[in-house]
């Protein structure tokens, strides 16, 4: 009698909480819902009307639509191989005490504090800029010809700066992973005769896994939306080249004034993260079992 | 196979002398614990023998080779530790086999012997389960599989039953003194419980602050001990240590004698005291006395004896057992 009571005084509790969380998801997903079967252009005023499927018909048929999501799907695969592989050396260097390892942490942790567009910009001019860049002094030092990075390979320095953003949050997990490995487990391979590789492949690695997983699927949530990094650098261009899904919905409602088409855009981005979703859990997902 | 000596081996962390220089012998097939209170280097002793602590002087021989700089892998030495060290994602299959797999045996033999191992452990049900599925007990049974299928020159266990409840405890004591037998490989046992020193060992090193006590079998401890501090440490409840005018009766500086020496008397002895604390134990009663001109003493009764609190009774020292140490104190002979 009495839990039942505690039980619907919970859920008379928890409803406020509920239908809030539940609105403030729902209202914006059913209102571009709702758009995206709309010809709605800001420059037409009052000129909305029924389009049915037209917009989706436009969006998955563009041919930017493909390569925006190739470029995603690089930039997501290409940003998590460079931070968990640089996550775990980082880690496993960071794990070794050392003089003056408080201040090394904080330094290593400070570029995930820096905001996207702020790195972004600073990467662009201080070292990027094919004229006054760093790397550009660098390789004029060294008698080469300075390589125009956001010209030249756009997606691949997009993904270097991105990586360099979140190459701190995979340390920081894989280090505390690294942390809370039992010494004595690494003791005892030690006695069973395991060297430092064998050490690290079959007691270090495993032990990580979840870790990983953790990271992996954190960092693909963030990927999938990266925006401020495309626009402070290069538009997303030259051409498509460094157009993301995101950006592709942002360029399409906002510079093209073409909200149907945009909210469009958005449900298939947000089915394709669905997706990845679901890929992810069912290759990974088994690590976070107990 | 199986001996190990040390030779003035000792050990400092920073401005710490943990161990300041120590000589022993372990002869092949001995059962050896180390025992002593915590703090005073027995682990740390354990783990230069084992090689996972570098020793700051000194030399390590085993079966008369010079292993000071050899890598633990190498001494042939297996280590059973404290919280069991087992891999977690690897199965109890797995675990047992890691040495041999590390050591690139072949997969069939690497098969026979863990199985043979496991059959010898009775772990053969649970060959495929992951650590986490174990109990205690048979976390600890893996732990010493891994070890065994090594064909180590000696075992090294560190506080290995620590972690087990206390019924358990006594069943892996007599399971381990048991592969002793079978095995008769030299083993060398940390602990800071004088039971399973006194029950376990061939051969008991009492250690205190990195220095050896005593070494000996566990009778001689207990009716031989060298000073104060193994006559305290081994035996429970512990020895009754008097000292001023009763010792000086004796030419000692103080005087001990063990619980089990006092034969207790409601007519008559030579001292009388008032009964505290009665631990009734069954078969078994501890008093905890308060004897006239002497202070508080301990006495076993046997689990007859009927007294309680605030009584007046008579105890008599056994002349033959009587402990006599001098001022340094050591044991006067």
């Amino acid at each position: 009698m009495s839990t039942r009571q505690t039980r619907t005084a919970a859920r008379l509790m928890m409803s406020p909480a509920v239908v809030l969380l539940l609105g403030w998801m729902i209202i914006p997903l059913s209102m571009t819902i709702y758009f995206s079967f709309l010809r709605y252009n800001l420059l037409m005023p009052g000129t909305e009307e029924w389009a049915g499927l037209m917009n989706y018909r436009f969006f998955l048929t563009d041919p930017a639509f493909f390569s925006a999501m190739g470029n995603t799907l690089l930039l997501v695969g290409g940003v998590l191989t460079i931070t968990v592989l640089g996550g775990i050396a980082l880690g496993l260097l960071l794990d070794q005490p050392f003089f003056g390892q408080g201040i090394v942490r904080i330094l290593v942790i400070a570029p995930f504090f820096v905001m996207p567009t702020v790195s972004a910009l600073v990467w662009k001019n201080m070292f990027m800029n094919p004229v006054n860049g760093l790397f550009a002094h660098a390789a004029k030092f060294l008698g080469m010809q300075p390589y125009d990075f956001l010209a030249v390979s756009p997606l691949f320095s997009i993904i270097l700066i991105v990586a360099w953003q979140w190459l701190p949050f995979s340390t920081l997990i894989l280090l505390t992973a690294l942390q809370s490995l039992d010494s004595e487990q690494k003791e005892a391979s030690e006695m069973d005769g395991a060297g430092p590789v064998s050490q690290f492949i079959h007691i270090v690695l495993p032990h990580l896994s979840r870790a990983i997983t953790v990271v992996i699927l954190i960092q693909t949530i963030f990927l999938l939306s990266v925006f401020a990094e495309i626009l402070v650098t290069t538009n997303g261009g030259p051409g498509y080249a460094s157009t993301n899904i995101t950006y592709l919905v942002y360029a399409q409602s906002l510079l093209q004034f073409d909200v149907g088409g945009g909210s469009a855009g958005g449900i298939v981005a947000v089915i394709l993260a669905n997706i990845v979703a679901i890929f992810l859990m069912r290759m990974i997902g088994k690590n976070l079992e107990v | 196979m199986g001996s190990i000596s040390l030779k003035q081996v000792s050990k400092v962390f920073g401005d710490t002398t943990v161990i300041p220089g120590l000589d022993l012998q372990i002869e092949e097939g001995e059962f050896v614990v180390f025992v002593g209170p915590s703090g005073c280097g027995k682990s740390t002793l354990l783990r230069l023998i084992a090689g996972l602590e570098d020793v700051s002087g000194g030399v390590i021989e085993i079966d008369g080779r010079d292993a000071t700089t050899i890598a633990p892998a190498k001494r042939g030495l297996a280590m059973v530790f404290q919280s069991y060290a087992l891999y977690p994602h690897m199965s109890v299959r797995k675990n047992i086999g890691f040495p041999l797999k590390m050591a690139k045996m072949d997969k069939a033999e690497i098969d026979r012997k863990v199985e043979g191992a496991a059959s010898v452990l009775n772990l053969t049900d649970y060959l495929e389960r992951r650590p986490g599925q174990l109990s205690g007990g048979q976390r600890q049974r893996v732990a010493i599989g891994r070890a065994i299928v090594r064909d180590p020159a000696a075992f090294l266990f560190d506080e290995p039953l620590s972690n087990l409840d206390a019924a358990l405890r006594v069943n892996m004591r007599l399971e381990i003194s048991e592969l002793h037998q079978q095995l008769q490989t030299t083993m060398i046992y940390v602990t800071h419980d004088q039971v399973e020193a006194m029950t376990m060992a061939d051969k008991i090193v009492v250690l205190q602050a990195g220095r050896i006590e005593q070494v000996g079998s566990p009778l001689d401890l207990y009716h031989k001990p060298r000073n104060r501090f193994v006559a305290g440490f081994i035996g429970s409840p512990k020895m009754n240590f008097i000292e001023g005018a009763e010792a000086a009766r004796h030419d000692a500086a103080a005087i001990g004698i063990r619980p089990e020496h006092l034969s207790l008397s409601k007519t008559e002895g030579d001292w009388k005291g008032t009964v505290g604390v009665a631990e009734h134990l069954g078969s078994d009663t501890f008093l905890h006395l308060n004897v006239d001109d002497i202070g508080a003493m301990t006495a076993r009764a046997s689990g007859e004896f009927d007294v309680s609190h605030g009584d007046r009774i008579f105890l008599s020292p056994r002349a033959d057992k009587i402990h006599r140490f001098g001022a340094d104190g050591n044991a006067i002979p």
